[in-house]
């Protein structure tokens, strides 16, 4: 089985101390990170340099990231000014209470929703300062963002090499070399046995890992996975969780996982929490995941 | 890029499978109205060339045998043949009625014409076996649509006649298969009456003291003469020479003998516009109801198989297809719910159109437009479902 452990140089010194509240068990703000209201990246992304997302030519940042919807007295500021930073081969969490704007959060940084305000970047590029930067949103997340939500959400009349294939041939890859590329992916998934099935002849787990490979099919910079694990057992939520691990490392992509599931928030080596539209960095426990 | 709508297809392809069968048979019904129209413009015109005439002279200020009621004294055709241009000319009736095969009896088109062979207009133009009639009395041509044999008794009236023989699509602008007897017969089917009938008018006129008068017996004789014979019949079929002016005839018999004429054309227009004409506009209403209750299947049902696949638009639309693609792969499944139910239509049209009491002609040029006028409809109704794909949100995706 495969072990995905974070690298304990990476993990932030568990510290009692600085317990945030009731908190989680396990999990530990950050030195120096608090929540952030304005544009600057929290203190324990930017300013320590232990932790990953500092410096990284690739990767994710989000500065100050304010999103509104409605106008006048109708107004409700969903996000009040979100930073967050994720490294290239680094997996995140982002916890919030239903409302705290997780959701919001996420659609903007997949581009789907434009933000109010504040600024973001993907690698070196910056995607969004004020207004979008690349004006055809649809081929910045079919170039720059993969997706893996709560349920596979496979496209259910393609075998499972064309819906990984799915994304290069959106992007104008011939077809028989995308085919060759999703095979890759999927034996790299273990799932290659699976390749000409249909997505309802899949496992439940079987189907996640397919939907992680499409993500992954573009070579993303970033991956949202959006609850990846909200219907699976422990076993599986991990296995899940301990893959995206595998695939951030092996491809060098950030990687956001929005969750609730208390079985795998300890796994995370770095967590924010959302809370009120604005983002507080947690150092999690970083648990090994034995496979 | 791989086919979304042909992959969609095949992998719900009973679904696309049974609902072109439905839109096929709509759409074979649809193709079958179109015959019948078709076989109805058809039959008129094999009305005409079975006539074998250049010209109809008829009635006065009437449409002639087939549109409006012609009576003609039945030696004027004697003088017509004198004219100038005028190759050939003979009399012919026309009765659509009752005819007895047998125990049963069925509905024809009784024809009188001049005995004689082919060449003779008012005859069958062609056989398909026997003989055509060349005896004055008691012999019949029948088309094969009436059933009859070769040597068969035909019963007409109170007179049975043998069938000599026998052809084929010759029918009435209503689709009543002809039946062939010799002119004289005709003659007396239209007016014969049953005795009791032909007793109780000699005693009415033998009591009119008008007609019965003492001293004159040769009054009453020949009025009882002209109540038993008829000497009328409803037009007189000519041929012009070759290369003589068809007009010029029609326009020689108008003035010298003060008689109704119609050319070929001008039959063809009385029938076509005139005799079937309402008929026409019936199916072409069908035609229409038809088409808009396909268009509406085919929208409803392209529709929600849409709407059945709203999460996988949005995640599509996520993932970066574009909006062209997303509507390619509807519309291309709405051509292809058409095709489906195009060839459905076509094949259930073309077996059951022979069923038809009435001739139904399906004719290629009429497939080829109901083909194209079956893409319209499909792409028209699949505007729908492409709109209701166009404003999914992508975010729809995304939980929360």
């Amino acid at each position: 089985m495969v072990e995905a452990r974070i690298p304990p140089d990476h993990a932030a010194p568990g510290d009692q101390d600085h317990r945030d509240g009731p908190g989680r068990p396990g999990i530990h703000r950050a030195p120096g990170a608090g929540i952030s209201a304005g544009a600057g990246f929290p203190a324990g992304v930017l300013g320590n340099p232990e932790l990953p997302g500092i410096g990284a030519t690739h990767g994710i940042r989000i500065e100050g990231l304010r999103k509104r919807f409605g106008a006048g007295d109708t107004a409700v500021d969903a996000l009040k000014g979100v930073d967050l930073a994720v490294a290239p081969g680094e997996v995140i969490g982002l916890i919030g209470p239903s409302g705290s704007g997780k959701s919001t959060l996420l659609k903007c940084l997949g581009a789907v929703i434009e933000p109010s305000g504040g600024r973001m970047t993907l690698g070196e590029e910056v995607i969004y300062d004020e207004g979008w930067r690349i004006p055809d949103r649809r081929a910045l997340r079919r170039d720059k963002i993969g997706f893996v939500f709560q349920a596979p959400y496979l496209i259910p009349f393609l075998d499972v090499t064309d819906n990984v294939a799915l994304p290069l041939m959106l992007a104008g890859q011939a077809n028989g070399l995308a085919r060759d590329q999703a095979r890759e992916l999927l034996s790299a998934l273990d799932v290659s046995h699976r390749a000409r099935a249909l997505p309802a002849h899949l496992s439940g787990g079987e189907q996640q890992r397919v939907a992680i490979a499409r993500a992954l099919a573009n070579r993303p910079p970033v991956i949202l996975a959006d609850e990846p694990t909200a219907p699976l057992d422990s076993e599986r939520a991990l296995g899940v969780i301990r893959l995206l691990n595998q695939m951030a490392r092996q491809y060098q992509t950030a990687v956001i996982v929005v969750t609730h599931d208390e079985k795998i928030i300890p796994t995370f080596r770095r967590l924010y929490h959302i809370r009120d539209g604005r983002t507080q960095e947690e150092v999690g426990e970083g648990r090994t995941l034995a496979g | 890029m791989i086919s979304l709508a042909g992959r969609d297809i095949l992998h719900a392809w009973g679904k696309f499978v049974f609902t072109g069968l439905g839109l096929g048979l709509l759409i074979g019904v649809t193709l079958s109205m179109a015959g019948i129209y078709r076989g109805m413009v058809d039959d008129a015109e094999v009305l005409l060339d079975t006539s074998g005439a250049d010209l109809w002279v008829v009635q006065r200020d009437t449409l002639g045998p087939h549109a409006e009621s012609s009576s003609l004294q039945d030696d004027l055709y004697r003088g017509i043949l004198t004219l100038p241009g005028v190759a050939r000319a003979a009399n012919v009736t026309y009765l659509t009625m009752q005819v007895g095969q047998g125990e049963r009896d069925r509905r024809a088109m009784v024809v009188g014409v001049v005995p004689g062979g082919p060449g003779e207009p008012g005859q069958p133009r062609f056989l398909v076996a026997g003989r055509h009639l060349t005896r004055g009395h008691y012999e019949a041509v029948a088309d094969l649509a009436t059933g009859f044999q070769m040597g068969e008794q035909v019963r007409i009236r109170r007179n049975l006649y043998t069938v000599v023989g026998l052809t084929r699509r010759a029918v009435s602008s209503g689709g009543d298969p002809m039946i062939f007897i010799p002119l004289k017969d005709a003659q007396e089917a239209q007016f014969l009456k049953d005795n009791d009938a032909i007793v109780h008018q000699r005693q009415r006129t033998l009591a009119n003291p008008q007609l019965n008068r003492p001293g004159q017996p040769g009054v009453l004789a020949a009025v009882l003469a002209t109540q038993t014979e008829s000497s009328a019949v409803n037009a007189i079929l000519v041929r012009v020479t070759p290369g003589a002016d068809v007009d010029a005839v029609a326009a020689d018999i108008r003035r010298w003998k003060r008689l109704g004429v119609h050319t070929r054309a001008e039959m063809n227009e009385i029938l076509q516009a005139k005799l079937i004409a309402t008929s026409a506009r019936q199916i072409f209403m069908f035609l229409v109801i038809l088409s808009v209750v396909s268009a509406a299947i085919v929208a409803f049902i392209i529709y929600t198989l849409t709407l059945g696949k709203i999460r996988e638009i949005a995640v599509l639309k996520l993932i970066g297809t574009r909006n062209r693609t997303i509507a390619a792969m509807i519309l291309w499944q709405a051509l292809g719910l058409g095709a489906i139910g195009f060839m459905v239509g076509k094949i259930a049209a073309s077996l059951w159109a022979p069923v038809f009491p009435k001739y139904v002609l399906l004719l290629p040029g009429d497939a080829a437009r109901g083909f194209a006028i079956v893409m319209l409809i499909c792409t028209l109704a699949s505007l729908i479902a492409i709109r209701a794909a166009l404003r999914v949100d992508p975010a729809e995706a995304i939980g929360g």
